[in-house]
């Protein structure tokens, strides 16, 4: 070994991981990696490079937290030792936090793969730093502007990034969403792809939280064959004749089951597999077939594939189901229009009469700007008849818009701050019943407080 | 009765929630039971003005600003100014703000003309102002919305500012002025979306437009119940934000 400097960063952040969770301050999942990397500025560069089977980066808009655990799962179900970012903190400090936790005092990583999520203004560096052997692009949607500047600017440094990796490399992106098609076709990595072949499941026209309706080759608009979701779809270009890429790994028999599950066959003939996935809505369905086309690029056999994504429980907050005083909250997370509105669609699409919370905060890490409420097709829940609250520190904004969504003002009960919302929702639901809370990023952090002083949930770093 | 509202360039400067400011629009006629339609005109389309009451005009990503200043050249920019001069109503957000004054320059490239209706003109400054924001306005009371731009706008002798900025940093970051007005025309940085938050200035705009088309004087008052609790609870947080 003989890296004095790297031992040291490694045994620092170590130690400050465990002195943050003894003082009871949160999870301490990126303050280690801050300490970590001012002791050693290359300590990510150097632990990355020593996992024997390299590393795997996950980015996109929506469903990176998702895919990249059921990823996980299938790899360490493969028996693999498997480096994740499993807190989500998928920021460099985060990443190498979870670097520094998951090596021994002399750098030897603990698992033989690494799994990174990665927050989509961090992927340059991270990919630059780890080099990773796959990269796993999911989507690109509009998403906390406010923190990124303009979507067009991560695409390009996205495009910049891809056309510096070399032949050795693979990326893997949903070729349904026609920005990824375009800013990977110059890279001189291969390329694997995979998106729906078919499926039953269609828009009319684009929703107007959707972004990329332009041809990024010539200019032109963008004509759908079929439009899936957002502006994920089967495309083509009229003047240039650009369109969707040939899928190498096409999802088909797409069937989802109310806010249950949902089903598809991945690829066609003896190689086809049929997954079965306890996850809600298409977007998920988006991540399964992400999950699983990564971990058949990786060489992983179909039956454990298979087994693990029918075994998997969603992610921290995506979904979840708890208890409290006999009835049953569901929590959804919402972050985006796009997130947004497929909770929304999926709630629809079951004609649910279960009361429903809406709880929107405006910190950094929910996207300050709260116009994005505008962008989301809240006059899906006009067609069903669920009484509606809104909570949060812009409950007010929430409820505006639900009033110009053309529900009437009389189902929809503004509560404000959460700490009192919560129980306020919670006696508003008759006994016995399901009731549905849709937070943003903090207030469900939040969220998970109240309800652990409650008793009712662990917190998801004890996990 | 019937108002049509006209969504200028819709299809491509589409950001940042615009689409609530033409959904209030809408909302609010049709609960005073007035039907209102919504359009989009996109470039290379010719503008009819006595088929729209009320025009909106959202922000835009750089890539789509450019192909949107070169088709206000000439007719339909002309058109479209004459539409203005004769009071018809409009809000205008952001990159549509910038180009109702004379052009907004972006940084190391070529002008981008506008249509000059404002007294006004616009330039990429270095910093980007993000935030929550109050005004003062003279006409609307107070105003809450959100900035997010780094365009900067400067206002000419015979311009009229929308208001003051109390929290935030308006046109340029420098006058404490935010916004323009003039006739029945109303530009400004104010996302959030502005309207549905801000009842007043929407009102206006259909008040604006009812008297043109149907010599209508008054306004049939609406409850705004939530829209005033989402307002104070804006002022609230530009109050502990900024």
């Amino acid at each position: 070994m003989g890296d004095f400097r790297l031992g040291l960063a490694i045994a620092a952040g170590k130690m400050s991981a465990l002195s943050i969770r003894r003082l009871g301050r949160g999870g301490g999942t990126a303050l280690p990696g801050v300490v970590s990397n001012a002791l050693d500025h290359d300590i990510l560069d150097k632990l990355a490079a020593r996992v024997p089977g390299g590393c795997v980066v996950v980015a996109g808009t929506n469903g990176k937290t998702t895919t990249s655990r059921i990823l996980a799962e299938i790899l360490e179900r493969s028996g693999l030792g498997v480096i994740h970012n499993r807190s989500g903190s998928n920021l460099v400090r985060g990443i190498t936090a979870a670097f520094t936790e998951q090596v021994s005092l002399s750098g030897v990583p603990s698992g033989q793969i690494a799994v990174i999520e990665t927050d989509e203004a961090a992927l340059p560096e991270i990919v630059r730093r780890t080099k990773p052997r796959l990269i796993v692009l999911l989507n690109l949607f509009r998403d906390q502007l406010d923190r990124y500047g303009e979507l067009d600017s991560i695409a390009r440094s996205w495009k910049e990034t891809l056309n510096t990796l070399d032949p050795s490399q693979t990326i893997l992106i949903n070729a349904d969403d026609p920005t990824l098609a375009a800013i990977s076709e110059d890279s001189p990595a291969r390329r694997l792809s995979f998106g729906f072949a078919e499926c039953q499941y269609t828009l009319d026209h684009l929703p107007h939280a959707a972004d990329s309706a332009i041809c990024r080759r010539c200019g032109a608009s963008l004509v759908y064959d079929e439009l899936y979701l957002s502006h994920l779809g089967d495309y083509h270009c009229e003047q240039c004749g650009y369109q969707r890429p040939a899928l190498d790994y096409g999802a088909r028999e797409i069937q989802l089951h109310g806010l249950d599950s949902g089903e598809l066959t991945l690829g066609i003939g003896d190689d086809a597999l049929h997954l079965d996935a306890s996850l809600p809505g298409l977007y998920n369905l988006y991540n399964v077939a992400g999950a699983a086309a990564t971990a058949l690029t990786l060489g992983m056999p179909s039956w454990v594939v298979q087994a693990a994504i029918g075994e998997f429980k969603a992610a921290f907050g995506r979904i979840e189901r708890v208890e409290i005083e006999n009835r049953h909250l569901v929590l959804v997370l919402i972050k985006n229009p796009t997130g947004f509105n497929e909770v929304l669609r999926t709630l629809a699409m079951s004609e649910m009469v279960d009361p429903v919370m809406i709880v929107i905060n405006d910190l950094d890490a929910d996207g300050r700007d709260v116009s994005w409420l505008w962008d989301v097709d809240a006059e899906h829940l006009a067609e069903v008849e669920a009484p509606l609250s809104t909570a949060g520190i812009r409950s007010g904004d929430m409820a505006v818009r639900l009033k110009y969504a053309g529900i009437p003002e009389s189902r929809i009960t503004p509560l404000g701050d959460l700490d009192t919302a919560l129980d306020r929702f919670v006696e508003s639901v008759p006994e016995g019943r399901t009731a549905f809370i849709l937070p943003t990023y903090t207030a469900m952090l939040r969220l998970r407080e109240l309800l652990h002083k409650r008793g009712v949930v662990e917190m998801f770093w004890e996990t | 009765m019937k108002l049509t509202i006209c969504w200028l360039y819709g299809d491509t400067m589409n950001i940042y929630g615009d689409r609530g400011n033409v959904l209030a629009l809408a909302q609010r006629a049709r609960w005073r039971g007035i039907e209102a339609e919504i359009t989009t005109l996109g470039v290379g389309q010719a503008l009819d003005p006595d088929a729209v009451d009320i025009y909106f005009w959202g922000g835009g990503q750089d890539r789509e600003q450019i192909p949107v200043s070169s088709d206000i050249q000439g007719e339909k920019g002309t058109v479209l100014r004459q539409s203005l001069e004769d009071g018809a109503p409009m809000l205008a957000v952001c990159g549509g703000y910038q180009l109702l004054g004379t052009h907004y320059h972006p940084y190391g490239e070529a002008k981008l003309p506008g249509i000059g209706f404002f007294d006004a003109w616009s330039e990429a400054g270095p910093e980007r102002f993000i935030g929550n924001v109050v005004v003062d306005s003279d006409r609307f009371g107070s105003l809450v919305g959100f900035e997010n731009h780094s365009g900067l706008t400067y206002l000419g002798p015979t311009a009229e500012a929308l208001g003051r900025v109390r929290i935030g940093r308006g046109n340029n970051g420098k006058d404490g002025q935010e916004g323009c007005v003039r006739n029945n025309a109303v530009g400004c940085y104010l996302h959030g979306a502005l309207l549905p938050k801000n009842p007043a200035v929407t009102d206006f705009l259909i008040q604006a437009a009812l008297q043109r088309r149907y010599d209508i004087q008054e306004l049939e008052p609406l409850a705004d119940d939530l829209e005033v609790i989402a307002h104070a609870e804006a002022i609230r947080r530009a109050e502990v934000t900024r």
